[in-house]
């Protein structure tokens, strides 16, 4: 086994006393998708701003593997109106040549609005380009917090893929926090489950009957999503909803066709 | 050299060179004010400015010494303020704007022997503008144009995101701190042209009108230079034909080509 990217030895955030993230114990390889679930609050976000070296570390360690290239997929580009942007620009920020950003936002589906202007992007482009941001500078670690957030459904299927398909091609390790249970259970390695402590953690068919995910997620979480475990071609389910599977059924009867993958363009 | 040193006899052709100088700077300043929602901030360094005035006459240093000093000074102070979030930025902002532009007023007032001129220091002079003026500019415009092209990338990004900046290991602290001392130098030299109330007005309009044709930031930064210029020129102009105060002059003008210029843009739109 080869050295891991990152490796979090009792990892501990406080907040005025208040553990934020408690006593967390992490090792991430290359190749390894790990996806943070929990509640709101759960400090998922300090967590991974811990490892970016962005939140200061009250106890315990963490350790990155030599020369380790992250990059980062923030939740939200917000940009400020007055800040005129092309997204030919912003890919050129970061340092890389513009042959290497054109094959990024190729990577990502996006090449074809390299002229347009950032501003004009919708929510599902714009998280197409703070990845492309990210692939640019080709990291080892890809570091994701909700990837999917403002995308639509099918877009959000999509997403997951893409983030897959990077892992296999850049064979680099991917740490992510999602919202997206449905989707995250059929699309990554390994869960964890965070409550300012590691609750469970494990393969996601594991999980969901795990006792402490249950708790946290409450029962009719848990079971819509062992359920969704034999169905898990229909990849485009409500948020974090059980599923009335006849009103699925009605909504998606054209010719049975109930993959939803290449919608996005 | 004879040509030069008639032109620079020449006390109106003195102020549009400074005045140029300045415009040169508030361009990529104003911009940074505009895309950082820094107006108000940059307002409170300015009004903080005349308090650097009286202290440097009380301790007897170049007024642009202490100016610079003193806008440092609570560029500091008003960044760990901030940080302990006893009280909302902006009502921070105005307590410190004003109570340092009234306690250089008061200070002013107790010095008789002083002789200022408060208009000329308030809303610029035409007049005022010296040979060692100049040297301050276009020193401070050198100064700040090189750290401006050295921290480019890291000063854009930090703008964009600063976390993401942080992540690709810009040093979003120092950027920031070398930002407010940018600010700090330009008010110190800007103070001469359009004084001390109407500074922010200089750094921002010019960089508000390029925005309405600009795609990209750097673009964006030129236009507010040329702007800028014109403002200036336009300005110092209108206050030597008509004898108007310098500073109102040139932002009359910086307002006049915002209006046309976002006139013109909502026509070619419709």
């Amino acid at each position: 086994m080869t050295d891991p990217l990152v490796s979090l030895d009792n990892l501990t955030v406080r907040f005025d006393e208040r553990p934020v993230v408690d006593r967390v114990n992490l090792t991430v390889h290359r190749g390894d998708i790990i996806t943070i679930i929990g509640p709101n609050g759960a400090g998922k976000t300090t967590l991974i701003k811990a490892i970016l070296g962005i939140e200061k570390v009250s106890e315990g360690q963490v350790s990155l593997g030599k020369n380790l290239i992250i990059g980062y997929v923030p939740q939200h580009l917000t940009l400020e109106p007055t800040l005129p942007l092309s997204v030919k620009r912003f890919m050129l920020l970061s340092g890389r040549s513009l042959s290497e950003c054109e094959s990024a936002l190729g990577h990502t589906g996006i090449a074809h609005l390299l002229t347009a202007s950032v501003h004009h992007l919708s929510g599902g482009e714009k998280q197409r380009l703070l990845l492309a941001r990210a692939l640019a500078r080709k990291p080892d670690l890809l570091v994701l917090d909700e990837p999917a957030q403002g995308v639509d459904i099918n877009g959000q299927a999509s997403l997951y893929d893409l983030i897959r398909q990077l892992r296999d091609d850049l064979n680099c390790g991917v740490i992510m926090i999602s919202h997206d249970l449905h989707l995250v259970m059929a699309a990554t390695d390994k869960v964890i489950c965070l409550n300012q402590h590691v609750c469970c953690s494990g393969y996601p068919a594991d999980i969901s009957h795990d006792p402490a995910f249950i708790e946290t997620f409450g029962r009719p979480v848990a079971e819509s999503l062992a359920v969704y475990h034999h169905h898990h071609n229909h990849s485009h389910d409500l948020h974090g909803n059980v599923v009335d599977s006849d009103a699925h059924n009605a909504r998606s009867g054209h010719g049975g066709h109930t993959e939803c993958d290449h919608a996005h363009h | 050299m004879p040509i030069i040193d008639a032109i620079l006899d020449d006390f109106f052709w003195r102020a549009l060179i400074g005045g140029l100088g300045v415009a040169l700077v508030a361009g990529p300043l104003g911009c940074f004010v505009v895309w950082r929602r820094m107006a108000y901030f940059g307002d409170t360094l300015a009004h903080s400015a005349l308090l650097g005035i009286a202290l440097s006459f009380l301790i007897s240093v170049p007024l642009n010494v202490g100016v610079i000093i003193t806008c440092v000074v609570l560029a500091m102070a008003l960044v760990l303020l901030s940080r302990t979030r006893a009280l909302a930025t902006d009502t921070l902002l105005g307590i410190l704007a004003h109570s340092a532009l009234a306690i250089g007023l008061v200070t002013l007032s107790f010095m008789p022997d002083v002789r200022v001129d408060l208009t000329g220091l308030l809303f610029g002079d035409l007049l005022a503008m010296s040979r060692e003026d100049l040297l301050w500019i276009y020193g401070g415009a050198a100064l700040i144009l090189l750290l401006l092209a050295v921290l480019w990338r890291g000063l854009i990004m930090s703008t964009i995101h600063e976390e993401l900046a942080r992540v690709e290991g810009v040093p979003v602290e120092r950027i920031r701190l070398v930002l407010m001392l940018m600010f700090s130098l330009v008010i110190a030299v800007a103070m001469k042209i359009v004084g001390v109330l109407l500074i922010t007005a200089l750094l921002i309009i010019p960089a508000a009108t390029a925005r309405r044709l600009a795609h990209n930031p750097e673009i964006m930064v030129a236009m507010a230079i040329g702007f800028g210029f014109v403002a200036v020129s336009g300005g110092l102009s209108l206050s030597w034909h008509l004898d108007t105060p310098a500073g109102p002059s040139v932002v009359v003008t910086a307002f006049a080509v915002f209006l046309l210029v976002y006139g013109a843009a909502a026509k070619v739109r419709t």
